[in-house]
């Protein structure tokens, strides 16, 4: 993965396959310790032990095919800098993903563009809710689709037009955007 | 919360209900672009970005957009399926912005496949 958006896109899609109906994705910098912190958590099906052990093994997949790249690439891309993986997650209790790095180290990869990742989950699957936050330091961003699924009233919000405002919005307002 | 500005949901709810009535249910188009890991990590979000423009500009109603996970075919990807109703869907692969923008033109708008870019016809399963 070229950045750290393309990363969350593939660990929100593990929440979409596994039916989640809220996905709420934080991206927080924290100044005093010089770290970035990454959260994905979802309220889907959430796993089991048995395969929460597994999931940092590549060959380990619950799907019919061989390899489960997903969480190894991001745990790689965290542990080069110094951050690490954790993932919590129970049947029936959702999942959490959190990644850290290291702000400053050479191997931190660009955020890259949280709009595009925002906006392919919005686009792709209408259906579920999205909560999006960013903070540096005291600085908050917050989208939130049920907020915006409220404003528009009955129009969808995949409709190229609502999409379009929602990139505009992003463009203008999110912090992290590079 | 970022909210949405007054003007841009009145102009939007406006057009939304004007453009209502030429709908008539259903979607005739259903465009699938595949993002597991592997389609990610070969580009699938641009695809999808591509394919979100030329359906703003098109001004069609009728043309559904989703997300796929992994097909089985890594190496293939950014890989794309495109089903008008009542035909077999078309399986994509290794797309560009240009080849999604000519599939999007004369495929999803014109309804002739661009065989060139085609991996195959006919249904699939998706993980």
């Amino acid at each position: 993965m070229e950045d750290i958006s393309l990363h969350i896109l593939d660990i929100a899609e593990n929440s979409i396959r596994a039916d989640a109906k809220t996905i709420e994705i934080i991206i927080a910098r924290d100044f005093e310790q010089g770290l970035l912190r990454i959260e994905v958590i979802d309220d889907g099906r959430g796993m089991d032990a048995a395969t929460l052990a597994r999931v940092r093994d590549p060959f380990f997949t619950t799907k019919h095919k061989k390899t489960g790249l997903g969480i190894p690439f991001l745990s790689q891309a965290a542990e080069l800098t110094g951050g690490q993986v954790t993932v919590d997650s129970g049947p029936g209790k959702g999942t959490r993903v959190t990644a850290t790095f290291h702000w400053a180290h050479v191997d931190r990869p660009p955020i890259g563009s949280m709009a595009e990742t925002i906006l392919t989950l919005i686009a792709g699957h209408p259906d579920r809710e999205y909560i999006y936050e960013e903070r540096a330091g005291d600085r908050v961003f917050r989208l939130d689709t049920r907020e915006i699924k409220n404003d528009i009233e009955n129009v969808p919000i995949n409709t190229p037009e609502v999409l379009a405002a929602i990139r505009n919005m992003l463009k203008e307002q999110m912090k992290f955007e590079m | 919360m970022a909210k949405l500005t007054i003007a841009d949901l009145k102009k939007i709810k406006e057009e939304y209900h004007a453009n209502q009535a030429l709908r008539e249910g259903g979607f005739r188009v259903k465009i699938t672009v595949h993002m597991g890991t592997c389609g990610i990590a070969a580009g699938a979000r641009t695809i999808m970005n591509t394919v979100m423009e030329e359906l703003a500009k098109s001004d069609k109603k009728d043309i559904a957009i989703t997300t796929s996970g992994c097909a089985g075919l890594c190496s293939q990807e950014p890989m794309a399926t495109i089903e008008l109703a009542g035909e077999p869907p078309v399986k994509y692969i290794a797309l560009t912005e240009e080849k999604m923008r000519r599939i999007f033109t004369e495929h999803v708008m014109s309804g002739k496949p661009v065989k060139e870019f085609a991996l195959v016809q006919g249904h699939e399963t998706t993980y």
